[in-house]
């Protein structure tokens, strides 16, 4: 089988991959990084969202031998090097912009690139980076404070609902 | 999604090569075939991906031509062609979802030709030309009906030159489910007069309107619209739109288009 090789959050890793394995396949089952999810396989819900090469990529809608050599950063990179939960992820625990949690890595690494775009995005800004990004729960409301906060504004200033 | 071999080429000569091999497929960003591969509606012996083609990436302006290299993603154009050609740039980023256009390229989105794709419509309402490893295509000429345009088997778009019109803007409707075009107007002045190319509302896939473009090229503005009855033609007809709805849309879109180009 061919090889890839490719850095996920900081570290060098390979393995041997099928011509048709997804990147998240090789992420959850090769390197058992489990973090990312997949929603819906068929790139709409973006629960699988990483970054490759500093940009959001849905990590079922990519092959990883496309990706040989690239930058991978995963759910589990976001943490701070302590182990304590990173600025957005922090800001989705004060703020409560999860409800069931699945699709939360997805989201955290869409605001995450947001943020590396756009440090301090409208709350209109916001909802339109995240269309990609789906939460059955409906728990958006919560999700787009969480993602104002993480950019140091003040989420008091969207109206509750 | 069936087996098949993956190949990722560094030239195009080599992947012009690999795509001679029997049932061998071009994958561009990858947006729209990897879905298709998982549904099984596909099933290449070999996958050649265009993304290691260095030499097919990029936007580059010379003397009012903005060129942009094939594997070009979405997210680029719409940050690199903004200063040049804001209308394509802001078509660019309006394209399914920030990660969406991290990987979709602009060649692969014209190879598939989906009949409710947006870039169809810029090129065919710039009147650009489609340049491919062996010859250069007329936007005219190589749009041919749904999913189907002018390129021959194994033939790879490495660029797409877009001559950058007086003004141009492109006004969707969006379908919010899928983000694609329920119909969406290119509209573009230019020396040799208006162009109006519409995307998502007909069966035949993208076309000119032509007889907005005869308005317009007598005076740019919505005003001139007014008399002209919708387009009429094999309009889709489907649970998110009537054939009618559709091509009402045209005329209403071609209009905020003109007054915001």
């Amino acid at each position: 089988m061919p090889k890839v090789a490719m850095r996920v959050n900081g570290r060098a890793v390979s393995g041997e991959v099928e011509g048709r394995t997804l990147l998240v396949q090789f992420l959850r089952e090769g390197l058992g990084m489990t973090g990312t999810h997949v929603g819906c396989d068929t790139s709409q819900c973006g629960a699988c969202v990483v970054h490759v090469n500093g940009v959001p990529v849905k990590s079922c809608t990519a092959f990883a031998l496309d990706l040989d050599g690239a930058e991978i950063t995963t759910i589990e990179g976001m943490a701070n090097a302590d182990g304590s939960l990173g600025r957005v992820q922090q800001a989705f625990q004060d703020h409560h912009g999860l409800q069931c949690g699945f699709c939360t890595p997805g989201m955290v690494m869409s605001a995450a690139a947001l943020l590396a775009e756009n440090p301090t995005p409208s709350e209109a800004e916001i909802r339109t980076y995240l269309e990609g990004n789906i939460c059955r729960c409906t728990g958006y409301h919560n999700i787009v404070k969480a993602v104002l906060a993480a950019s140091g504004q003040d989420p008091a200033t969207i109206a509750a609902e | 999604m069936y087996a098949f071999d993956f190949v990722r080429p560094k030239t195009v000569a080599e992947a012009v090569k690999a795509l001679a091999a029997e049932d061998a497929q071009a994958l561009g960003g990858g947006q729209t075939l990897i879905p298709t591969l998982k549904q099984r509606l596909a099933a290449p012996a070999v996958l050649v991906s265009l993304s290691g083609i260095a030499e097919m990436s990029g936007v580059s302006l010379s003397g009012g031509t903005l060129t942009i290299g094939g594997g070009t993603p979405h997210a680029t154009v719409a940050k690199e062609a903004r200063a040049a050609y804001p209308a394509l740039a802001a078509l660019a980023g309006g394209i399914g979802d920030p990660a969406v256009r991290s990987r979709g390229t602009i060649g692969g989105s014209l190879a598939n030709n989906d009949p409710s794709a947006c870039y169809p419509a810029a090129v065919l309402g710039s009147g650009a030309t489609i340049v491919t490893d062996r010859r250069e295509i007329a936007a005219d000429d190589y749009f041919q009906g749904m999913f189907a345009t002018a390129l021959e088997p194994g033939e790879i778009i490495t660029a797409v030159r877009f001559p950058v019109p007086e003004k141009a803007h492109y006004e969707k409707f969006a379908q919010p489910a899928s983000r694609f075009a329920l119909v969406g107007v290119f509209v573009a002045r230019t020396g040799q007069g208006a162009r109006v190319a519409v995307t998502g509302a007909s069966a035949d896939g993208v076309f000119r309107w032509a007889e907005a473009e005869k308005a317009l090229s007598g005076g740019f503005s919505a005003a001139a619209l007014a008399g002209l009855a919708p387009p009429t033609g094999d309009m889709i007809s489907d649970l998110h739109g009537s054939a009618e709805y559709r091509a009402h849309l045209v005329k209403v879109l071609t209009g905020r288009a003109v007054a915001a180009a």
